[in-house]
């Protein structure tokens, strides 16, 4: 197929994804405030500070406080990452590429964008509450959408294997949030809090009753055990980079587990990585610092994937 | 909603002979309007808009950042043609599509016809869309005008006319055809008793027309549809046509010449293209041969056309035949040509470069219409009759300061047929715009897209200046 086309199905996944999860970055705290005691102040700097753009937002907005960074992190047309330019950005990709995706597809674009776009932002935040809701369900719509109604092909393999790069990406950061949310904490070693935490992370990640039935017990190692390394759960590491594995080999043909291109070969290494490491190791090494670590790879497969299939140039110079 | 109040007036009325006497071919239509229930005709006319939007057949507003997009609004009261009345028609049009063909062909290679003076040399090489570097060219089975979209018109007398022939780009089929769609579920008693012919063939004769200019050795063609993208109005419509033709739809960026070839970039390296129907204009194919350095460009595609290891359509340099002053012609390349008289008369057509013939368009500016050479979609004209005395003003001094590219004709007294306006039918004027694939054989679609000035009174019927479009029934024999 066109690498223009695979390039905008790709990222008009991606985009998309990121926008759920942005909005999960946002329900982390929603959860920790209806969670918590009184007493304990929310934190909202970590989220910029994960989404790596702190400069840019006290340059723009200066105090942290949760009213300029939900609106800096949803409703900011001038944010590149902002849930609206995240639609906004998917909205540009699927109208390019109108007659290869579903009608069905255009319209849940359409209107999860337009969905947003007409949220006001003034709205008190327990209704805000809600539209984050809103916007993890629009996501799943789509998600739903497509597996439904766009064929199994070329076009759709490219568009799952965007979406799941981006949420292997998205539960690592969203893991991050908590270690810097953990570091104050871990000073002052609050014992309930601290589990408290840990629930309000899984239900971010929409894991907390798969989790409860695969471990019962919440730990800090068994929440990071199961978001890094479950096999079946659809939102963990582990899980994403399988899937987006399999999806790529549909792609190229090769068959699992042997690679043609760099592509398969780096995602094809960290996800055998994944397959035998256990989470003590991942412990011993520094769950930050291997979340860190990982996140460079996912940055690199992506490069790797844009000059592979996106970035095509004919070998022999022109003729000019 | 009920017919016994329409009035025709003294126009040229598609559907009604005078008041209160429907047409014998629209009787059928006319009946089961005014036997439906009050209020019935409005919600079935609400019903197609909604259906038409949905589906977004829309273009978008020129210039709208928000990428908002428009529908080109459907009356459902449709024209109606009989199959006599067509089947003059789909002959003048064949006739007046080989002569163009040959025309091209001629102009581009052997130039016969200026040697022997029917047309005058000077008014083809000042034609903007004479392209020197498409002298020489042989086109695959020497078809220049793959598609044709020639707008005609009828006048106060019920006489046909051929006003322009749109041999460059032309776009609108994508509407007939959805508008055929929703009226089919508007109308469907009337389809099933009216033996109305189907439209449905176009694009299966638009990829035969396509395929038909592979070389019979190529055993597994690659046929695109070329589009600048989706901020063009007519996106949809390309669009439309590469999803019903099951092809690609490419932009300028996916392509690339190596190794001889026109090929595009896919995700499995680059993949050669045999055929390219082209939605964009001459000089954005190649910026080497016409001189323009635009980014979105395909260098090296015209020499890649010219050794034949790619087709295009509409071949380079039709634009030509576009030519307003080139057009005046078309019944003397018909003769010349074909040695037949023309099916279809051309508009009356004064030419400025003719000092004669500009004395008397001066003469008469508030009675004519007045064209430039190369204007289309409405702009760049003037309708006498309409104009201040300013704007008259303003021709004549653009005439004479460059009379080859000006042209004038009598005001035409558009044919009317009666569109929903609020709760009432009103007169609104009309064209009509059939579309000519020329492949193996001619096709002419039946019918085409008649479009219609839905602003009261006004005669100007382009999407981007308000107007509208309807179905048009041809009917069986």
């Amino acid at each position: 197929m066109l690498s223009r086309v695979a390039n905008s199905i790709y990222w008009l996944n991606r985009h998309i994804e990121r926008a759920e999860n942005t909005a999960r970055f946002i329900d982390v705290n929603f959860n920790l405030i209806l969670d918590s005691p009184a007493a304990i102040s929310q934190q909202w700097e970590p989220l910029v500070v994960t989404a790596g753009d702190l400069p840019l937002f006290q340059e723009r907005y200066g105090e942290v406080t949760a009213e300029n960074v939900i609106q800096f992190l949803t409703f900011d047309s001038n944010y590149q990452h902002s849930i609206l330019s995240c639609l906004q950005s998917a909205r540009e990709n699927a109208r390019c590429v109108r007659e290869m995706i579903s009608r069905e597809m255009w319209q849940q674009v359409n209107s999860f964008y337009f969905m947003v776009k007409e949220a006001a932002p003034e709205q008190p935040t327990c209704v805000l509450h809600e539209f984050f809701t809103q916007v993890k369900l629009a996501s799943h719509l789509f998600a739903g959408v497509m597996d439904a109604t766009m064929a199994h092909n070329e076009g759709w393999h490219f568009g799952h294997l965007g979406r799941l790069l981006e949420r292997a990406d998205k539960t690592n950061r969203l893991l991050d949030v908590k270690y810097f949310m953990l570091l104050p904490a871990a000073v002052a070693t609050v014992g309930t809090l601290d589990e408290v935490s840990w629930m309000a992370l899984l239900k971010s990640a929409s894991a907390y009753e798969m989790y409860r039935k695969r471990n019962q017990r919440i730990t800090p190692t068994g929440v990071a055990d199961f978001l890094v390394l479950d096999r079946e759960f659809p939102r963990s590491i582990l899980f994403c980079l399988q899937q987006a594995d399999l999806s790529l080999h549909h792609i190229t043909g090769t068959p699992t587990g042997t690679w043609e291109n760099s592509v398969e070969c780096t995602l094809g290494r960290m996800r055998s990585e994944l397959d035998y490491l256990t989470i003590e190791e991942i412990l011993q090494r520094g769950l930050h610092e291997f979340l860190d670590d990982l996140q460079r790879q996912v940055n690199d497969l992506d490069d790797k994937i844009t000059k592979t299939f996106f970035s095509l140039e004919p070998a022999q110079p022109l003729r000019v | 909603m009920r017919f016994n109040t329409y009035d025709p007036e003294h126009f040229y009325d598609e559907l009604f002979i005078e008041k209160g006497q429907p047409r014998p071919a629209a009787t059928p239509l006319t009946t089961r309007i005014d036997s439906l229930p009050e209020g019935e005709l409005q919600q079935r006319q609400l019903a197609a808009q909604n259906a038409l939007f949905k589906s977004g057949v829309t273009f978008n507003v020129s210039n709208d950042t928000q990428g908002r997009e428009r529908i080109f609004p459907l009356d459902i009261t449709p024209r109606i043609v009989p199959a006599q009345e067509w089947s003059r028609l789909e002959r003048g049009l064949k006739q007046r599509v080989y002569a163009l063909n040959h025309f091209l062909a001629d102009i581009y290679n052997h130039q016969k016809i200026l040697k022997d003076k029917i047309i005058p040399q000077a008014v083809v090489e000042s034609a903007d869309g004479y392209l020197e570097p498409c002298l020489g060219l042989q086109p695959p089975r020497g078809v220049w005008c793959h598609i044709t979209g020639s707008d005609l018109v009828r006048d106060r007398d019920g006489q046909w006319y051929v006003l322009e022939d749109n041999l460059r780009i032309p776009s609108g089929v994508s509407y007939l055809l959805e508008n055929r769609r929703v009226m089919k579920s508007i109308f469907p008693e009337l389809f099933r008793t009216m033996a109305i012919q189907s439209v449905d063939h176009y694009t299966s004769h638009l990829l035969d027309t396509l395929l038909y200019l592979v070389p019979d050795n190529v055993p597994d063609p690659t046929v695109v549809v070329l589009t600048s993208g989706s901020t063009n109005s007519a996106y949809f419509e390309h669009s439309f046509l590469a999803q019903q033709m099951g092809v690609e739809l490419v932009e300028s960026q996916d392509l690339v010449v190596a190794d001889g070839y026109l090929r595009m970039r896919t995700t499995k390296g680059l993949q050669r293209v045999d055929v390219v129907y082209r939605r964009v204009d001459d000089y954005l194919l190649d910026p080497l041969a016409f001189q323009r350095n635009d980014p979105e460009a395909i260098p090296g595609l015209m020499e890649v056309y010219q050794e034949g290891r790619v087709a295009i359509a509409n071949a380079m340099g039709t634009g030509i035949a576009d030519d307003k002053v080139i057009y005046a012609y078309v019944p003397e390349m018909i003769r010349y040509y074909l040695g037949e008289e023309p099916i279809l008369p051309n508009v009356e057509t004064y030419m400025c470069w003719d000092r004669q013939q500009q004395n008397h368009v001066l003469a008469n500016l508030d009675k004519l219409v007045v064209k430039s050479a190369n204007g289309y979609g409405g702009t760049g004209m003037l309708v006498g009759p309409a104009a201040t005395t300013a704007e008259r003003q303003k021709f004549a001094e653009l005439i004479q300061s460059n009379p080859r590219n000006y042209i004038a004709q009598p005001t035409l007294s558009l044919s009317r047929v009666p569109a929903l306006v609020d709760d009432h039918f009103e007169g609104c004027h009309v064209d009509l715009r059939p579309y000519i694939l020329y492949g193996k054989d001619i096709y002419v679609s039946p019918g085409g897209l008649t479009r219609v000035a839905l602003k009261k009174g006004s005669l100007v019927v382009n999407s981007s200046q308000g107007g509208g479009s309807k179905d048009t029934w041809v009917l069986t024999d």
